[in-house]
């Protein structure tokens, strides 16, 4: 079947260059090429096809047009659709200088209907060529079928290199704050395709304990943060998630879980429904792949069936500050007051000087404290003016999941996963009222009657004495049968004794019921534990 | 010992890396070997120090061989909250799994350097797990064993060998 491209103007690329153009002799680094459509006005993307000439990274932006301003008045925002795309495996060597390059509708980032332009920011950091440009550029405009399109989307995925100059061929994504969290003596570790840091310059210990006790700051800029815009983004969200998304008032936010149709848990994630017109999901960084193609797939059903949706990727960084503490130390650099910002309830504001932080009181500690939406330039910024206070040390992952684990909380790929429903997982509570008895979430029909029927077997927590229960230990009656396996566990630092949480068969699941549990071939007692460990401290306003 | 990778946060997600990676000693991390000196008869008293691969670590005197793990061990594995040890009179073959060292996040195996058995084990260890790595080569010793086959201790790495291989892990 024949395409065609839809006709565009392709400017000039103009080189970004510091210092005097005249006498400076370093080359420039990065080029941007713009690409208007001067008959269509406005495209829906399906295929950007190009040759490449000694581009090692590309970057796409696109304006689009709002759904709602057809006539083209409204404000046109630029949104990245395609960020640091490696075209040049290693930007000194040959590699891919000279390739043709297809990326398709299903590998960006955002929405690419009413597309009014296109920015091409193209980089390369060696020094070694001469020139660098991309050619031959066409653009294939939505409802034509293209000549790929079997391929499956696995086949062609891209994923975001948030940091090309990462050349130590990890292949790991790096926070905007990997070189803080270097200078400030962080171990970093491979985390869900992340390089983050395990901890810093005191042992895990002494971090959770110092978070308990004062307060911690954790960088968790992997996670993935998505903005939801248009008229229908409840309805959207509500047929992917099973909670009362409707309910919630402006700039109040829910733990929530995306759920499939076997009833099984996709991901957990935060929504928070923003006064600025959006919803506003974080959702964890190990799903951020299943998570976007999950909510873009939906909002383009809804959308072809009419309905005003669709999504942007924030690429905002994010910080948690968790603690007894955190409040007080935050209210040092914002003028709103803290005491009416309470438990997930979300607010834009000036942080220490850096405007637009959006600031959520949530977290993953079990502590008061908040997490920190600010623009990834200036975080770095931030977190430093964070730290000067005395009270404030950085945490890292080992803190992290001790302290959830404390505090109760499930780590999604651990505690829940596509196999475990909400019922099982013991978070019934998420499922909100109206939905349940309209049945209207994806896998209802399975997990609306366990409420009643009781499943067969449940998350609870356990907790014992002698070796540290961890994931995969046994969990057996007191005559010897297996009742179940723990998911995660540890010894906990507040309670000096064990912590663990797992499934075992509902009979046994009540609270005070004794059980063994198996560690290096030994039995040992352990009892079924009411969950958090330690109690919360969330800052609710009666 | 043995610092398996372990899964501190998540199945799906990639695992703590084993020993090596879990950051680099600082300067100076072990403290000065004790060195055979010349004298015949202070071998007997002074032994040096003996490594395994499995960053354990034994020193012989009179025919009872005392192990622990090397300071860098201890340092990668953190605070210890928990030793598991075997019972006196457990007859051990070089290289069995005789217990383990647990911190906050993760368990960590031991294993035996050599064939012996059981004479001791460091019952301060049950109230004070902490000693593991404040005196990882005095207070913090584990157990205290026979030497069955003296001429396995020739297997083991010497101090010197055992910091080469500690650069050659890292690297």
């Amino acid at each position: 079947m024949a395409r065609e491209p839809v006709p565009c103007a392709v400017r000039a690329a103009v080189a970004l260059q510091a210092g005097d153009v005249q006498t400076d002799l370093a080359r420039p680094g990065v080029a941007v090429i713009d690409v208007v459509f001067p008959q269509a006005g406005a495209v829906g993307l399906q295929e950007i096809v190009f040759k490449n000439f000694y581009t090692a990274f590309l970057t796409i932006r696109v304006q689009r047009r709002s759904p709602a301003d057809m006539a083209g008045e409204g404000p046109r925002k630029w949104v990245t659709c395609l960020r640091n795309y490696c075209l040049m495996p290693n930007p000194h060597t040959e590699e891919g200088s000279q390739d043709y390059f297809s990326v398709f509708r299903h590998q960006m980032l955002c929405d690419v209907d009413e597309v009014m332009a296109i920015r091409m920011i193209l980089r390369q950091p060696s020094p070694v060529w001469l020139h660098f440009t991309i050619e031959e550029l066409q653009i294939y405009p939505r409802g034509q079928e293209s000549p790929q399109k079997d391929f499956q989307s696995w086949l062609s995925h891209l994923t975001s290199q948030e940091q090309p100059e990462n050349l130590h061929g990890d292949g790991l994504k790096q926070t905007p704050l990997y070189d803080f969290h270097q200078q400030h003596g962080g171990k970093m570790v491979p985390f869900a395709g992340w390089s983050m840091p395990v901890q810093y310059t005191h042992s895990h210990l002494e971090s959770h304990m110092h978070t308990r006790q004062h307060c911690s700051l954790f960088d968790v800029s992997h996670m993935l943060q998505t903005k939801v815009f248009g008229r229908d983004r409840v309805k959207f969200m509500e047929s992917l998630v099973v909670g009362d998304i409707a309910e919630l008032k402006p700039d109040q936010g829910t733990l929530s879980l995306f759920t499939n149709e076997k009833g099984g848990i996709i991901d957990d994630l935060i929504v928070t429904s923003t006064s600025e017109q959006h919803l506003y999901v974080v959702s964890n960084a190990g799903c951020s792949d299943k998570d976007l193609a999950l909510m873009q797939t939906r909002a383009q059903e809804l959308r072809a069936a009419g309905s005003d949706v669709h999504l942007e990727v924030w690429e905002n960084a994010l910080l948690a500050l968790q603690g007894p503490s955190a409040v007080r130390v935050l209210q040092a650099g914002v003028s709103d007051d803290l005491a009416k910002l309470p438990f997930m309830s979300s607010a834009v504001m000036d942080v220490f000087g850096v405007p637009g932080c959006r600031v959520t009181r949530c977290g993953y500690t079990g502590e008061d404290g908040v997490e920190i939406s600010v623009p990834a330039r200036r975080v770095v910024e931030l977190a430093e003016r964070l730290l000067d206070d005395p009270d404030v040390w950085l945490a890292g992952l080992a803190a992290r999941d001790s302290l959830r684990l404390e505090a109760g909380l499930c780590l999604y790929g651990n505690d829940i996963d596509e196999t475990t429903t909400p019922v099982e997982a013991s978070l019934v509570w998420t499922l909100g009222k109206r939905r349940r008895a309209a049945m209207d979430f994806p896998g209802a029909a399975i997990i609306v009657p366990q409420i009643k029927e009781k499943p067969k077997h449940k998350r609870v927590g356990l907790m014992s004495t002698g070796p540290p229960i961890r994931q995969h230990t046994r969990i057996l009656d007191l005559e010897g049968q297996t009742v179940g396996t723990v998911t995660s566990g540890c010894p906990s630092p507040c309670l000096q004794k064990n912590i663990a949480m797992g499934y075992i068969k509902s009979e046994h699941s009540k609270v005070d019921t004794a059980l063994t549990v198996e560690v290096r071939k030994k039995n040992y007692s352990a009892l079924v534990t009411k969950m958090p460990f330690v109690p919360t401290r969330y800052y609710t306003i009666k | 010992m043995a610092l398996r990778a372990v899964r501190v946060l998540g199945a799906k997600w990639a695992p703590l890396p084993a020993l090596p990676a879990l950051g680099r000693p600082r300067a100076a991390p072990l403290p000065p070997p004790l060195r055979v000196r010349g004298l015949g008869t202070s071998a007997l008293l002074l032994a040096a120090r003996k490594y395994t691969d499995k960053h354990e670590w034994i020193s012989v005197e009179n025919g009872i061989g005392t192990v622990g793990i090397s300071n860098f061990a201890q340092e990668a594995l953190g605070d210890v909250v928990y030793c598991s040890l075997p019972e006196v009179g457990t007859k051990l073959n070089k290289q069995d799994e005789f217990g383990a060292l647990e911190s906050v996040k993760a368990a960590s195996e031991l294993y035996s350097p050599l064939t012996g058995e059981v004479t001791e084990i460091n019952t301060a260890l049950a109230d004070n797990p902490g000693l593991v790595n404040k005196s990882c080569y005095n207070d913090g010793w584990l157990i205290k064993m026979t030497v069955d086959s003296p001429s396995e201790l020739d297997e083991l790495m010497s101090e010197d060998a055992y910091e080469k291989y500690i650069k050659s892990i890292e690297d």
